[in-house]
């Protein structure tokens, strides 16, 4: 709609009693009107397309275990991992390693975001805070949490609280800094309006900083999870103990022990399928919702 | 209202007469070459229930004087004195995204501390006031850029405030759109008996609005002269007689700017 500088352009209307059906006109010619793509669409556009690369991805391997280009102990067959698939949920470990990978991950995490989110409003909002720790937790973010694994071992133990640790100082930061990030992306007009409206301190920070950061805040938890599933992956796989139990990372660690390729493969299967579930189910719809509420989410 | 209330005596009774006293206001920025002075002993009263537009090219610190006389910076000089904390309304809709339209309303009056029970009852009826009913549950991406401002002036007007400050609202709309929310607006102005303070650089939007017109000179800004607008409301932006004294301050306002070539 183009904007026009000379109010002669206006539509005279002669009626002023008749404001409220041009007004009524005008909302409903300028709208936007929103409404979600149909099943069938949603299903060939975005369902179908991954199934159809999981598929391929398994042909090619077959090809490859026909061809033979490597002997079996160094690429199994699929169907070999299957069976392994098989055995490990007649035994009853598969879940149990799930579970226990996955509890610890998730727990890890939400201890992550109880920190991480204080830290975070603090170095947001605090200055000296900022000068002081802001550097340094975007440091953290670049050092892979894999190198704290030594000193958590030396310093906890062999003790489950080793996988915690880890996966907090993997989390912390990003959830942090992304929280750092969302709020420095507040437009200053919202700052603005929120104080004409009596929200200043805390109210301002709870009312309207927060909302406002929301979208910087939730990439950043989705990205601290990716860091806490592959910190305590890193941590499971180097630290074994009967103690510590038996997770995703010990079984593919017990594998390679084993010189079972087919368990590592399992391992590494079901590591990566745990990740991106998490995500599916948790992460991306979170962050769906608060982008799509906003007018933010563009379909394509 | 709680910030009158709180405010000190002298002030309370200046209240009583004026909605908004500026007296001897002056403001500098640090700038590139020293100090910068904006505005320049600005002496400006607002009476209860009047509509005065300040009028000025760019560079007349218009905007600064509203976000002065909203509290959101300090005079360097001079004083302001406003019955309460006055409502403030931008060029931009400024409605919180994550919020609906009526929530956006509802923080508005929570903020202020009406209790919860009332505060829906209250949006629908400032919804009805800006003649949005049933947009309560609207997204502001949903909304078209007029029923937006709409939205922004029901926040406003939710604040109770005695005195709305209004920095250039329909600048950035369509001209149609402008122009019915002209007419808006004035209704609005004569039902609820709030003032307003309301900023533009568009000379007959001024007239169109305004019983009073304030030009200010730019670099820095001062009152360069008044005019009183005698023109019966209902108006229309075409009316030969709102024509006829645009004419008049558009040729003062060009005088003004050209001052600022010769030198």
């Amino acid at each position: 709609m183009a904007s026009t500088e000379t109010e002669s352009d206006a539509v005279p209307v002669k009626d002023t009693d008749d404001l409220a059906g041009l007004e009524a006109g005008l909302d409903a010619l300028d709208s936007v009107q929103t409404g979600g793509p149909p099943l069938r669409q949603v299903l060939v556009q975005k369902v179908l397309p991954p199934i159809v690369a999981v598929a391929l991805v398994l042909a090619v391997w077959q090809l490859l275990v026909w061809a033979g280009v490597a002997p079996a102990y160094k690429l199994p067959a699929p169907s070999a991992v299957w069976g392994e698939v098989r055995e490990a949920w007649l035994q009853g470990t598969l879940l149990d390693s799930i579970w226990t990978s996955v509890s610890r991950g998730l727990l890890g995490f939400l201890a992550a975001l109880a920190i991480g989110t204080p830290l975070g409003l603090l170095v947001a909002r605090v200055r000296i805070v900022r000068a002081a720790i802001g550097p340094i937790l975007s440091g953290l973010q670049s050092l892979p949490s894999v190198a704290w694994v030594p000193p958590a071992v030396v310093w906890l133990g062999l003790e489950p609280s080793v996988m915690y640790t880890v996966i907090l100082l993997g989390a912390v930061p990003s959830i942090a800094n992304g929280l750092v990030s969302g709020i420095d992306q507040v437009p200053p007009l919202f700052l603005r309006a929120g104080r004409t409206l009596g929200a200043t301190g805390l109210k301002g920070t709870w009312h309207i900083v927060m909302p406002a950061a929301l979208p910087g805040y939730v990439a950043g938890l989705k990205q601290g999870w990716a860091f806490s599933w592959r910190s305590l992956m890193a941590a499971e796989i180097i630290a074994k103990a009967p103690d510590i139990g038996s997770g995703l990372g010990q079984m593919l660690e017990a594998g390679r022990t084993n010189s079972s390729m087919p368990q590592v493969f399992l391992a590494i299967f079901l590591i990566l399928i745990v990740g991106i579930a998490i995500d599916l189910l948790i992460f991306s719809p979170l962050e769906r919702w608060v982008l799509r509420s906003r007018g933010l989410l563009v379909s394509r | 209202m709680a910030t009158t209330l709180a405010k000190a005596a002298d002030g309370a009774e200046a209240a009583a007469l004026h909605a908004a006293r500026i007296e001897h206001v002056s403001k500098s920025f640090a700038g590139p070459a020293g100090q910068q002075l904006v505005l320049d002993d600005i002496t400006l009263d607002v009476a209860p229930g009047e509509f005065v537009t300040l009028l000025g090219a760019s560079g007349c610190g218009k905007s600064t004087l509203l976000n002065l006389v909203a509290g959101l910076d300090e005079p360097s000089a001079g004083s302001i004195t406003t019955d309460g904390r006055p409502a403030l309304m931008f060029q931009e809709h400024a409605l919180f995204p994550w919020l609906t339209a009526g929530k956006n309303i509802e923080l508005a009056l929570k903020l202020r501390g009406v209790a919860k029970n009332e505060r829906r009852e209250r949006t629908e009826e400032l919804l009805g006031l800006v003649r949005l009913k049933g947009a309560y549950d609207k997204r502001v991406h949903e909304l078209s850029g007029g029923m937006r401002q709409r939205v922004a002036l029901a926040r406003a007007l939710a604040q109770e405030s005695k005195l709305l400050l209004m920095d250039e609202p329909f600048a950035a709309l369509d001209a149609i759109t402008r122009d019915v929310l002209h007419d808006e607006l004035t209704r609005i102005w004569s039902e609820t008996q709030v003032s307003v303070l309301f900023v533009t650089h568009n000379v007959r939007e001024a007239v169109r609005l305004a019983e009073r017109v304030v030009l200010l000179s730019s670099r820095p800004g001062r009152v360069a002269r008044e005019w009183t607008v005698g023109i019966p409301q209902p108006r229309r932006i075409e009316d030969t007689a709102v024509a006829e004294l645009s004419v008049e301050i558009t040729e003062e306002l060009r005088r003004e700017i050209r001052r600022h070539g010769q030198h």
